[in-house]
């Protein structure tokens, strides 16, 4: 019976994947329906109404859904390949990218600190929010480092993940950035994993440009934050 | 395409190894990813075509690897809602503004720069 659970519940996230991928399908064109009928968040809220439905905790279903883990550990090392393959269109503009990356990289932790310290939060909340645009695995790891509570963080950076790769599409729009190259790079500092992800729909050159960007961000928010914090705090 | 994903979990074993030898503050399949990098880099021929295809199948698939994680943090934010709100509000409003501010900075100094090196031709 246990087995059974286990395998339902593994089996559960592929198959609300498939129903949201094929239910939201013929709306892609639409800019408004697209926001909407994103299959990571839709296929979120489905399987979370499902497990709070039929009270299973969610410690049940993450251990019953390792291989997605595991196997999203296997993506990262499988980003190399479309890194290597716009290797060339990097170099050119390794000026523009240093820039924007150490820029964007710093603005993305601190004007979060700075709004939620007007809004008047604790210490540690403030703490554990400073790697938001920190991949998970590498934020996690730093925010042990400084003190933060690593479950939170989690929670933040993965939030901060999925506000990105919706709201970015529309700001682009917006700002009039057409630019494959600008949008794949800032998915990628703003919203990591996530961002690339959505990156990789636009085009394979968005999401090289967002691989190399949340790799820079990781390596440089972990190599520079915790001297930040001590320097604050 | 089997022989692409076999160099994919080698790849990723041997990161796993390294930053459990080393005690790193950088996760394995990080230094999985740069480990391969280099050695594309320094076969410097064109990507084997197992490779290719599997990486591919995998990046196709990545919304579908990232579902078990969200659905965990639509969890933690649904427990903790009270406090949750101000850190919700001030990472909506400073991830736009990072987009935003990003994204015409980038777009000004790639365009000045593309000028430039056209200028220098």
């Amino acid at each position: 019976m246990e087995m059974l659970k286990l395998f339902i519940l593994l089996v559960l996230t592929p198959l609300a994947f498939g129903l949201v991928t094929w239910l939201s399908s013929p709306y892609q064109k639409n800019s408004l329906y697209q926001l909407m009928s994103n299959p990571l968040i839709l296929s979120t809220l489905l399987i979370s109404g499902f497990l709070i439905f039929l009270g299973i905790d969610y410690q049940q279903y993450k251990f019953a859904n390792k291989p997605f883990f595991f196997l999203l550990d296997t993506a990262i090392v499988t980003l190399a390949v479309p890194l290597y393959q716009q290797f060339f269109n990097f170099k050119q503009i390794s000026k523009p990218l240093l820039i924007t990356l150490i820029f964007s990289a710093f603005f993305a932790s601190i004007s979060a600190l700075g709004f939620l310290f007007i809004l008047g939060s604790e210490t540690n909340n403030l703490i554990s929010l400073a790697p938001k645009s920190v991949t998970t695995p590498i934020a996690l790891r730093i925010s042990e480092k400084i003190g933060g509570d690593p479950s939170m963080t989690t929670g933040i950076v993965v939030l901060t993940g999925m506000i990105g790769a919706l709201f970015g599409p529309i700001i682009f729009k917006k700002l009039n950035i057409f630019d494959d190259r600008v949008k794949g790079f800032i998915l990628g500092i703003s919203a990591h994993g996530i961002g690339a992800a959505k990156a990789f729909k636009i085009s394979q050159k968005c999401g090289a440009f967002a691989t190399l960007g949340l790799s820079l961000t990781g390596i440089l928010t972990a190599l520079i934050l915790p001297y930040i914090i001590i320097f604050i705090f | 395409m089997l022989k692409g994903i076999l160099a994919l979990l080698i790849f990723q074993g041997i990161g796993e190894f390294i930053v459990y030898l080393g005690d790193m503050p950088i996760p394995g399949p990080v230094i999985g990813m740069v480990l391969l990098f280099l050695t594309l880099q320094a076969r410097g021929k064109k990507i084997p075509e197992s490779l290719k295809v599997s990486s591919r199948l995998i990046i196709d698939y990545l919304y579908l690897l990232l579902i078990p994680t969200c659905v965990g943090c639509f969890f933690l934010v649904q427990n903790h809602f009270n406090q949750w709100i101000y850190i919700v509000a001030s990472i909506f409003v400073s991830t736009l503004a990072t987009i935003a501010l990003g994204g015409l900075l980038m777009k000004y100094t790639l365009t000045r720069h593309e000028l430039r090196s056209r200028i220098k031709k």
